[in-house]
């Protein structure tokens, strides 16, 4: 093997062949941890570089936190899909047309007020999302949402407050809290839009109703907004999907090249 | 009432002769406060840029838990950073002035951090020989004679302890790894182990403040005494590891019990510290682009305040 | 940069139920709700902590080290204050 190379990559990584035994919560279970672990990964970028030292740590932990639930998801996932991949084969072995995270979390950091309108439209869904999990049917799925609701609560606080502090701060916070909104908006309509997929476990009764999550959610974005004396973005005619069935935007396939990069270049070893 | 005649300088001596820890209000010779804020402060910086060269490697993290690791790790740093600034805060500098002292370039930090990170062995020896020199060094600070920047320094080293471990489980994981794995530690140590024994400063015939700083109690051991300590407890881990140090000096003497060692290259020593180290201006420049990048927030922040709290008077 | 800091903060931390809360440190951050936030991220990452009083650095009184000798010093001799000022017989117990 060269030593310090990049060792040659197959084109694409072989695709997860649906298996007719294959647990159904698998892709699910799977694009939870996707998620998790991008908007993680975009989160850490900023350690080092945040605005002020107090909010540099306020960023890590919840960057450490969505790390550790990605972690509990992909290891989960991996054992409904019971073919002996690891938590790192799933997050370090798949490509970007392979990753099941919605649009908005992949979306690059852009200034601050970027972060903080991704994390927050990202945060008033996952809470939702969490609460209704952990009353789910599937044991394990909702003893990982019981867990991370905590944190999601926490991290719905801090990003409101910050909607709010830049919303209604100066006019340049203002004009920054607007523009992130105006782009970011058009991402956030996929977090509750269920796929095909989604419909069937929703069916099934084993993903929750996204619908059911909406007034909440709403009620709480209404709020936040009037705080922040931000008026309410007009639904767009056109969302932006496809992020949740692996049709990325491209920042995807550079943040996965930079995540996969030592796995990647050292197939196979122990780190 | 004080009976003593003795001066505020001689008072101040004897309590620090005899152990007490001296308190933000107590009187204090200047030079006393002006050398902690400089101490402090720069130990500071270190702990802030010094999350900029691991910081690097948090998106490349070759696991999901080395990645969960790392990033603890950094951002115990900023906290690092941060119980460090709140301790100067009580000599009376400002974060602000402290900051902009660094931006300026005339507060120093540690040159061990305008050493580029370019593989993730460098993440183990970062841990494993950058944090475990900064230990020795800052062990003794848990019982430096001002009270603030001894408190913490304890929190400081609580935390520290498990940077090292972590870091040495990254080499030991690496040296029963591939030979690719060992070899990529072995060329990590090789860059890493001069610039670490420099971290401990210069010489003591070459390190002015040293003898003032001891008579203070603020320094409690020479830099030659921790460079020292610092090679008789690597060698033998090192060894334990499989690994070479890149020193043909390096040999234990039997009447010293302590290891030889061959001479630092000084004058590289000198150049980096005066700013000539290969990252010592991107390191700057991140620090500097991360403080005005953040201006209009802590400025929104500040301003949301005002607003609010004029809301509640009017309400009240 | 001329704009003004956020101001400091100083920070005590409850470690469980029972105990009182104890200083730990300070922080910066711009109001109340946001310096109780700062401390939970920046003071109880390793579970030192079930609760958190923040106040503001500048509304601390605090007593002049000048004046130790006359605040503290007259306590020294009041030995009879303490317990083991006196000599109870062997033969007594639970006192």
């Amino acid at each position: 093997m060269p030593r310090f190379m990049p060792a040659p990559q197959p084109e694409v990584s072989v695709a997860p062949t649906p298996s007719v035994a294959a647990n159904p919560l698998f892709p699910f279970v799977l694009q939870l941890a996707d998620t998790s672990l991008i908007l993680a990964h975009r989160l850490s970028e900023w350690c080092g570089h945040g605005p002020i030292l107090e909010q540099d740590l306020a960023l890590a932990n919840i960057a450490l936190d969505l790390l550790g639930e990605a972690r509990s998801y992909y290891q989960y996932a991996a054992e409904l899909e019971g073919k002996g991949r690891t938590e790192d084969d799933l997050a370090y072995l798949r490509s970007a047309v392979e990753y099941r995270n919605p649009l908005l979390v992949e979306q690059p950091n852009g200034d601050f007020a970027h972060t903080i309108v991704r994390q927050f439209l990202f945060d008033n869904f996952h809470y939702e999302l969490l609460k209704a999990l952990k009353n789910g049917p599937d044991a394990q799925l909702a003893a990982i949402a019981e867990k991370s609701m905590k944190e999601a609560t926490y991290h719905l606080k801090w990003s409101s407050e910050w909607m709010i502090r830049l919303g209604d701060g100066t006019p340049e916070s203002r004009q920054r809290l607007d523009k992130a909104l105006a782009v970011l908006w058009r991402y956030a309509g996929e977090l509750t839009t269920p796929t095909p997929a989604e419909t069937n476990l929703q069916e099934l009764g084993l993903v929750p109703d996204y619908a059911a999550l909406l007034p909440a959610m709403q009620a709480h974005l209404a709020h936040v907004l009037a705080e922040a004396t931000v008026p309410m973005p007009t639904t767009p005619a056109f969302a932006q999907q496809g992020g949740k069935q692996g049709r990325h935007s491209e920042h995807l396939g550079y943040l996965l090249t930079e995540l996969q990069y030592m796995q990647r270049t050292y197939p196979g070893l122990t780190w | 009432m004080e009976t003593s005649t003795l001066t505020p300088e001689e008072q101040f001596q004897a309590r620090i002769d005899a152990d007490v820890r001296i308190e933000p209000k107590d009187w204090m010779p200047d030079a006393y406060r002006k050398t902690l804020i400089r101490q402090i402060s720069q130990h500071a910086h270190s702990e802030i840029v010094g999350m900029l060269p691991e910081g690097n490697w948090i998106t490349r993290a070759p696991s999901l838990k080395r990645k969960s690791i790392l990033l603890a790790k950094v951002q115990d740093e900023a906290g690092h950073g941060l119980y460090l600034y709140s301790a100067a805060e009580t000599l009376g500098a400002s974060r602000d002035q402290m900051l902009a002292d660094l931006h300026s370039g005339k507060a120093k930090y540690s040159s061990i951090f305008n050493y580029p990170t370019l593989s993730w062995a460098d993440m183990g020896c970062v841990g494993w020989l950058v944090d475990g020199a900064a230990i020795l060094n800052q062990v003794p600070l848990c019982r430096t004679s001002y009270g603030p920047y001894a408190r913490a320094m304890v929190r400081v080293c609580k935390e520290e302890s498990f940077h090292q471990r972590q870091g040495f489980e990254v080499m030991q994981t690496l040296c029963e790894g591939s030979a690719a794995q060992k070899e990529m530690a072995q060329e990590s140590l090789n860059r890493w182990w001069w610039p670490t024994l420099m971290m401990f400063g210069p010489k003591d015939a070459d390190s002015p403040n040293t003898e003032q700083s001891m008579k203070w109690r603020i320094k409690r051991f020479t830099n030659d005494e921790l460079r020292q300590k610092f090679v008789d407890m690597m060698v033998p881990q090192a060894e334990f590891l499989g690994l070479t140090v890149p020193d043909e000096k390096v040999q234990w003497n039997e009447e010293r019990q302590a290891y030889d060692f061959g001479e630092v290259n000084w004058d590289e020593f000198w150049a980096v510290v005066k700013g000539n180290g290969l990252c010592n201006h991107d390191r700057l420049q991140a620090r500097v682009q991360a403080h005005e990048e953040g201006a209009w927030v802590r400025e929104a922040a500040l301003a949301h305040a005002a607003k609010r709290a004029a809301r509640a008077a009017v309400a009240a | 940069m001329n704009q003004q800091e956020w101001p400091l903060w100083e920070v005590f931390i409850r470690s469980k139920q029972g105990l009182d809360h104890k200083h730990v440190g300070s922080l910066h951050a711009a109001d109340a709700v946001m310096a109780v936030q700062n401390a939970r991220d920046v003071y109880t990452r390793r579970l030192e902590g079930v609760s958190i009083w923040v106040v503001e650095s500048k509304h601390i009184h605090a007593s002049n080290p000048d004046e130790a000798a006359e605040f503290f010093d007259p306590a020294a001799d009041k030995v009879y204050r303490h317990p083991t000022f006196y000599d109870v017989p062997d033969s007594i117990k639970h006192m």
